[in-house]
């Protein structure tokens, strides 16, 4: 059977699995000392961090989409720094769209890291500084393993919301194929061009790939959990 | 004891709903145990000893080592003291196997010999067969164990112990009271052991300190403590005394051994002590009764001679306990009022104690 995926198709799958693969990761790095000061503070400015950090979760993604395509335009405070770095402007780029996507995913990997930190207490790290490790040695050896499951379930909420987001993608990629034109929106161009074969078959392969990505991980964070108990 | 080679811990703690107030002088050896009810501030005085909780004002020492002077701004971390920890509730960390848990602080531990030191603590602790293992298999007592050999291992001149077998039933806590007691005869490493368990003080104290409501009731070597009317350390049906001895003889006919100690001796149960084995005895105040003469026509076969000390009202006020005088040693009776006054006891007065029962500890 020949499937109907042309060039532009592959492009546009390259660059979701791209964009999610990349949003994940820098989520992660990002997420987690948020998450950890978060659960770990008394800070009086833990609750508006807080919800700052929830703030993507709520807000409509064309809002989001929106104020970011002005802090990064060419007259927007972002833009202006990025301009003066020689970056240029972000807007209509790749990064300008990953940036959109680590905000845009913030609060589906901060909440089940710092839910983790917060559900195993003080008690860990404190055994830990009684056998001679410091706060940084424990965090790495105590505390990172023991929110494996959290830190787990937010790598795969972080994949899962990119590869479905849409508005944020519109707004601030714009839809240039090779660059932000990701399978969201180029299913949207199919519809509009009323080509209901290829959108079927782009969101047909949307669907199964995401469930069997789901599948995947979270079988195998079933097998940690036993592992972890 | 030198200033320089005991613990030395003065402190205050206030919190929104508490105050610890505390100046202490503890001996360099033996277990001591903090003794109180629950909320009079045991467990808050041994975090902060450890440094789990920062005291406002604060005085810590233990031997030559400053832990903590404010005067001279000296504020050492957990983790660069010297000491091991034992939490109420197991704490091995669920990611480790046994035998990484127990290898946790001896790979950031740089004393010379701490391999041999950790070999030794999974021997008097009676793990081996465990380390393969992973905490989530244990029993409560297996990994109570884990977590006593684990805070050894690092061979830590502190070992706290915050009611390590307050979570246990009461069959897991006979089996890790014989450690414990081997611990503290055969390491040389000074104890502070939190705990509300009358039962706890008697089998492992050397020496007592008494808290309630965040302050130092009394403290010193147990047997003085416990054997105070004053303030009763230990009230209701657990007040009792206890005597150091060492076993006299055995009679193998009727399975008794007769322990002295100085004032007397008792005949006890025989538990296959060798002769000349140094005991501690637990008589408890409810099992002595007192009479004017020497009485043979009686089941009871411990009768020592005595002189009534001092007599003091008992929780309900049917009762009296009484303080009774046997040559270097004391005894605690309890009796009721009428029996006071029946007898004509005062003090100085002379009588005969008779004994029901003796626990032999250890």
């Amino acid at each position: 059977m020949n499937i109907p995926l042309n060039h532009e198709a592959w492009e546009a799958i390259a660059l979701t699995l791209e964009l999610a693969a990349s949003t994940t990761m820098i989520l992660l790095v990002v997420a987690t000392p948020l998450a950890w000061w978060l659960s770990q503070t008394q800070s009086r400015w833990r609750a508006p961090i807080s919800a700052l950090a929830t703030l993507p979760l709520v807000l409509p993604p064309s809002v989001l989409g929106f104020y970011l395509l002005v802090a990064m335009g060419p007259q927007g405070p972002l833009g202006q720094l990025t301009q003066a770095l020689g970056w240029g402007v972000l807007s209509f780029t790749f990064t300008g769209l990953l940036i959109g996507s680590v905000i845009f995913s913030l609060p589906f990997a901060v909440q089940p890291v710092q839910h983790a930190f917060e559900s195993m207490g003080q008690r860990p790290m404190e055994v830990a500084f009684t056998l001679g490790a410091g706060p940084l040695d424990a965090f790495f050896s105590v505390a990172l393993p023991l929110a494996r499951p959290g830190l787990i379930t937010a790598a795969i909420l972080s994949f899962s919301h990119t590869v479905g987001e849409f508005g944020v993608v519109l707004m601030i990629g714009g839809n240039i194929p090779g660059s932000t034109r990701v399978v969201s929106t180029q299913i949207y161009g199919h519809v509009e061009a009323m080509e209901y074969a290829q959108a079927h078959w782009l969101a047909g392969c949307m669907l199964v790939f995401s469930f069997a990505v789901l599948l995947a991980l979270s079988m195998m964070r079933k097998r940690v959990g036993r592992v972890l108990p | 004891m030198s200033t320089k080679e005991g613990l030395r811990i003065r402190l205050s703690l206030t919190r929104p709903d508490f105050a610890l107030q505390v100046d202490l002088d503890l001996p360099s050896t033996g277990i001591t145990v903090l003794y109180g009810a629950s909320g009079s501030g045991k467990t808050s005085l041994l975090r902060c000893v450890a440094g789990l909780e920062r005291p406002a004002d604060a005085l810590v020492r233990v031997g030559r080592d400053l832990w903590h002077d404010d005067a001279r701004g000296v504020y050492v971390p957990t983790w660069r003291r010297d000491l091991g920890y034992v939490f109420q509730e197991a704490s091995l960390f669920e990611h480790l196997s046994v035998q990484e848990n127990l290898s946790y602080g001896l790979n950031r531990s740089r004393k010379a010999g701490a391999a041999q030191a950790l070999l030794r603590a999974i021997e008097l602790l009676g793990i081996g067969h465990l380390t393969r293992r992973h905490p989530g298999s244990l029993s409560g007592g297996e990994r109570q164990r884990v977590a006593i050999a684990r805070a050894l291992a690092n061979q830590p001149s502190l070992l706290l112990l915050d009611e390590p077998l307050a979570s246990l039933d009461m069959a897991r806590r006979q089996e890790i009271l014989p450690w414990l007691e081997s611990m503290r005869d055969e390491l040389y490493i000074p104890m502070l052991y939190v705990t509300h368990s009358a039962d706890e003080v008697a089998r492992l104290a050397d020496h007592l300190v008494l808290l309630a409501g965040g302050c130092v009731k009394a403290h010193g070597p147990a047997q003085d403590v416990l054997a105070r009317v004053d303030s009763p350390v230990i009230v209701g049906e657990d007040a009792g005394v206890l005597l150091y001895g060492r076993v006299l003889r055995r009679d193998t006919q009727w399975h008794l051994s007769e322990v002295g100690f100085p004032g007397g001796a008792l005949w006890v149960r025989d538990t296959h002590l060798a002769v000349g084995q140094q005991v501690r005895l637990r008589v408890l105040a409810r099992d002595i009764s007192i009479t004017i003469h020497e009485t043979q026509d009686t089941s009871i076969q411990n009768h020592l001679k005595a002189r009534v000390e001092t007599i003091v009202d008992d929780v309900h006020p049917s009762q009296a306990l009484v303080r009774l005088r046997c040559g270097e040693s004391v005894l605690l009776a309890r009796v009721t009022k009428r029996a006071v006054s029946a007898l004509n006891l005062s003090a100085g007065k002379a009588v005969w104690a008779q004994i029901k029962s003796v626990a032999v500890i250890e």
